[in-house]
């Protein structure tokens, strides 16, 4: 049993795995996921609507589901939530996903004293005082992010939320239309005599007022639509620049001109109707004609949106989290009782985590067409999958579980800070002009976060040396040096990483800036890392640190990687300040805490670490 | 004294200065990144980098409480020298880190050269402008123009710092000495119509008699400029001709007649001037569709050599600068139509190149030795 346990370990991670992608595993109809997958133009990039709809979600409730109460709670897909949004709104204004939690702006919603723990709140709930929401937010945008408090941050961030959420609700359909499909066909049919009427009108001739004036109507509501909206989900026609996607508002302005209404409106109005009547099969083939015009006109962009969903479902970071989650503890577990199987098991699944992440690294490359780091979010994937890949390879030649335990606590850690980043937004956003190198982030960004990577896989070694020696007694001799040499193997790489990603960005800053150094705060915080860790070097060549000091000097190196990381962009200033969370100052203090204590346990002296102290063995 | 001596050189030889000097740098490097915040990236850069003390102010004094970037950088390659004459031997197994040493040596040079001479400029081109220099983004010049001929002016341009100092300026070419009487590193100015409890004006002639200056603090922000203005007093032979407010916040210069000539005044951002121009033919600017973000921006820009040779076209966008007789235009950003270049002096801006190049390859020299060696270990 227990030499299969490792292989089966494995196998479970990877159908855990496999199950997300599958389709039938994912809990809404055939029909709602296909719907997900119409490609859109918003922010800049073709996505499925399903990126919409989980990114939307992400930002304005903080997860992807909804559960509604009642007597049995049903979950709501994204997709599902947005067919009720964009179809059905009068249904999504009940659902509570607006996620508020300074208590000031609860109160302002209209929550009495008892209530205000409540976070999770409807648009219904909140539309009354959108008002008052509007007059705080004229108040405290002027005042720069960096300096704004927490109730001035949160009802920018509400107001934010609820014009979004308000953009995606106006998407397609005008607010307050109950019969958007009946107003198109009627559109239709009187097309002819209404443009005839107005044109009769301006000229000045005898014409139907009435006509002339539901035309005219019609063309202010169309006027409206195209401005309230910034999801350009109509695709062109065919000859025009494949790029050039409208909004639906746009789309039926040109009705006028054509003398046709848009296909893909009526395509989009029927499938509200059929949505709002609960007439499955109607829904089902109005969505089957327009996928299969698009897929004609727009293969590439079907074909991707299509990946991307997959992408979307599969969730290769979450799963990845969680299974080197279980490594770190298996590989703990090892080091305790069952040394081989355990350790064994620990390495299957940082072996499958690490594949499904690459995998995962890898489709995000594709889809962007980028290299790997374009983003905060990014950069902590691939921090992470480097660190894995480094402690694999140390795995691989110490076979003493130390790499994988590494692994896993790097691995987990920079997953858990990647998931709470992606709460942004879209995590495949676009790229700013400045930044729109892919030779320049393939090499100075992947070379810097390599060197990051291994910094915190240094501290991360230390920290089991540090911890393993004083609560355990599994730190011997063979032990303890066999980890001195790989805290020293990796400190040089990272200082060959840092020194080499940080020169780059130097050659990339002379190249499109005309200063080769300009002491902005993100280049500062990459040579310090430099700095540090050939300080690290220098003080073991000069004999001033031996394995414990050089522990503690690793273990300060997470402070300092950690605060080149983040705490720079938290200043706000400079070319690289982006990203900046005020829950992440906490984060940061916290664990610049938590280090600080590490280091002073391994200032214990020795006869009171469990692994050195004389006595029964 | 032998002794004396041979104590000094081990001081300066030894690995432990290395690693305090290394420490050193870093927290200088880490408070600096902190003081950005109100100081700015300039101010940062003067009061850290470019100086061998960082000064705080205590109850008002400027007392020294921590050595600055020239003295750490000067330290360490005094350090770094040291070690390269006393310390390290040639041989195979330490090629990498003579080499990566001496390239250190060379990045310090350079940025200490880079320091001292680099200049930089803004150039601003409408569509079809044509200019023939480039502007200081922080700098100014008090320009006395002499513009009785109508074909060209002649220009005396007194550096505001001058003008700071209180520094009386006789120049051959003027017929009056310039005398600064006041000075404010940043300003605003109003009319006086408006400001009806505004203290009476230094100024007696010219624009300033109409409007109300008030001295406001240095800003350092990046966003923000300072805005100097000036009260100087232009002194004939026979006297006084008067006193002038010159500030940019002013625009337009200000002119009068004297020794029977046309003269000009005004305060305006210090300009370089090329023997070349450039001519903006087009500005192009891309946002990705149904955004704000940019996508690209690029300026198609005419080079008109001296002497009306034939000029060349070029293209100046992101990462793709234009280097030209010794300067470099780079793409930094726009304003509606107009495109806004930095224009960068910085002769020894390959030192960085050669010196990381360097480097780069003694860690990998060094770093491979040890892998192999680590490798061989394994296998033994």
């Amino acid at each position: 049993m227990t030499r299969r346990l490792p292989f089966l370990v494995a196998a479970a991670a990877a159908f855990c795995f496999l199950l997300g992608i599958t389709p039938g595993w994912v809990h809404q109809p055939a029909a709602v996921t296909a719907f997900g997958r119409l490609p859109v133009l918003s922010e800049g990039r073709f996505k499925p609507l399903d990126s919409v709809a989980r990114s939307t979600l992400l930002v304005i409730k903080g997860s992807q589901t909804i559960v509604l109460p009642g007597k049995e709670p049903t979950v709501l897909t994204p997709d599902q939530w947005l067919l009720d949004v964009m179809f059905a709104p009068e249904k999504a204004d009940a659902y509570k996903v607006f996620y508020i939690d300074d208590p000031d702006l609860i109160a302002l919603v209209g929550k009495s004293e008892a209530n205000l723990s409540i976070h999770y709140h409807s648009f219904n709930e909140i539309a009354p005082h959108i008002a008052e929401i509007e007059a705080q937010e004229k108040l405290a945008e002027p005042v720069g992010a960096q300096a704004r408090n927490h109730f001035q941050s949160s009802v920018v961030q509400l107001y934010g939320n609820l014009s979004h959420y308000l953009r995606l609700r106006r998407a397609v359909v005008p607010d307050g239309s109950k019969d958007f499909l009946g107003e198109l066909i009627h559109l239709q049919e009187n097309l002819v005599e209404g443009v005839d009427a107005v044109r009769a009108k301006e000229e000045g001739k005898p014409h139907d007022e009435a006509k002339a004036a539901a035309l005219m109507e019609e063309g202010q509501k169309f006027v409206g639509m195209s401005e309230s909206t910034d999801l350009l989900a109509i695709p062109p026609d065919e000859g025009d620049d494949p790029n050039a996607w409208h909004n639906a508002g746009h789309a039926l302005l040109e009705t006028f001109g054509k003398g046709e209404v848009n296909p893909a409106v009526f395509a989009y109005a029927g499938m509200a109707y059929a949505w709002r009547g609960n007439q499955t099969e109607s829904f089902e083939h109005i969505l089957g004609l327009y996928q299969a015009s698009l897929a004609k006109h727009f293969p590439r962009q079907v074909e991707k949106a299509r990946i991307e969903t997959v992408f979307n479902a599969a969730q290769p970071f979450y799963a990845g989290m969680w299974m080197y989650l279980g490594a770190f503890l298996f590989a703990a577990l090892s080091w305790i009782r069952w040394p081989e199987p355990a350790r064994l098991s620990a390495v299957g699944l940082v072996g499958v985590g690490w594949v499904v992440t690459t995998v995962g690294i890898a489709t995000r490359m594709w889809l962007e067409g980028r290299p790997p780091v374009t983003n905060l979010y990014s950069s902590a994937l691939f921090i992470g999958w480097g660190s894995v890949a480094l402690c694999l390879v140390l795995e691989v030649i110490y076979k003493n579980a130390i790499g994988t335990a590494a692994a896993g606590m790097i691995g987990f850690a920079t997953l858990i800070i990647a998931h709470h980043l992606a709460m942004a937004g879209d995590t495949l956003e676009m790229m700013r002009a400045v930044l729109d190198s892919n030779f320049w982030l393939g090499t100075h960004v992947v070379v810097v976060a390599t060197g990051y990577a291994s910094t915190y896989l240094s501290g991360a070694l230390a920290i089991i040396y540090i911890l393993r020696g004083i609560f355990t007694r599994t730190l011997d001799k063979a032990t303890a040096d066999s980890l001195a040499r790989m805290v020293y193997g990796i400190v040089c790489f990272a200082t060959l990483f840092s020194f080499v990603g940080t020169v780059l960005g130097g050659i990339w800053a002379d190249q499109s800036w005309g200063r080769f150094w300009g002491w902005d705060p993100k280049e500062n915080g990459a040579l310090i890392i430099v700095i540090w860790n050939a300080l690290i070097l220098h003080a073991r060549w000069a004999g001033m640190v031996r394995q414990r000091g050089l522990m503690c000097l690793a273990v300060f190196g997470n402070i300092v990687t950690s605060w080149s990381y983040f705490g720079t962009n938290m200043l706000g200033v400079g070319l690289h300040s982006y990203g900046f969370t005020q829950a992440a100052f906490w984060w940061l203090t916290a664990f610049v805490a938590s280090q600080l204590a590490i280091i002073a346990l391994a200032n214990l002296p020795l006869d009171k670490w469990r692994s050195f102290r004389p006595g029964p063995a | 004294m032998n002794e004396i001596f041979r104590q000094a050189r081990a001081f300066l030889v030894s690995l432990r200065l290395t690693v305090f000097l290394l420490a050193l740098s870093i927290v200088l490097i880490f408070w600096a990144t902190l003081a950005q915040v109100d100081l700015g990236v300039w101010g940062v850069q003067h009061r850290f980098f470019h100086a061998f003390v960082v000064s705080a102010s205590v109850g008002g004094l400027q007392v020294p409480v921590f050595p600055g970037g020239y003295a750490i950088g000067g330290l360490l390659l005094a350090n770094l020298l040291a070690g390269h004459i006393y310390r390290f031997k040639m041989g195979w197994r330490k090629t990498g880190i003579w080499i990566a040493h001496a390239g250190l040596i060379l990045l310090l040079l350079g940025e200490l050269v880079s320091g001292l001479v680099q200049k930089d400029y803004q150039m601003r081109l409408d569509e079809g402008e044509t200019k023939n220099y480039a502007e200081s983004g922080r700098l100014f010049e008090l320009a006395v123009i002499d513009a009785t001929d109508p074909k060209f002016d002649d220009v005396v341009a007194i550096p505001d710092s001058l003008l700071a100092h209180g520094t009386v300026v006789q120049s051959p070419k003027l017929p009056f000495r310039v005398v600064p009487k006041e000075y404010n590193a940043n300003s605003a100015i109003q009319m006086r119509s408006q400001a009806p409890g505004a203290a009476p004006s230094l100024a007696t002639v010219g624009m300033g008699t109409m409007v109300a200056v008030t001295p406001l603090d240095p800003t350092y922000k990046e966003d923000e400029r300072n805005m100097p203005s000036a009260f100087v007093e232009l002194a004939g032979p026979d006297g006084t001709l008067g006193t002038w407010l010159v500030s940019p916040l002013l625009g337009n210069p200000q002119k009068f007649d004297f020794a029977g000539r046309t003269w000009k005044l005004v305060m305006r951002p210090t300009r370089i001037y090329q023997p070349y121009s450039l001519t903006l033919e087009k500005f192009s600017h891309d946002v990705y569709p149904g955004t704000d973000i940019p996508k690209n921006f690029s300026s198609r820009v005419r080079i008109n050599p001296p002497g009306g040779e034939p000029g060349r076209e070029v293209l100046i966008y992101m990462n793709n600068p234009l280097r030209y007789a010794g300067l470099t235009y780079y793409q930094q950003s726009f304003d509606n139509n107009a495109t806004i270049l930095e224009v960068v002096r910085n002769p020894s801006w390959l030192a960085p190149y050669i010196a990381c190049g360097a480097i780069t390859l003694g860690l990998v020299i060094q770093f491979m030795i040890h892998l192999v060696g680590f490798a061989r270990r394994r296998r033994a």
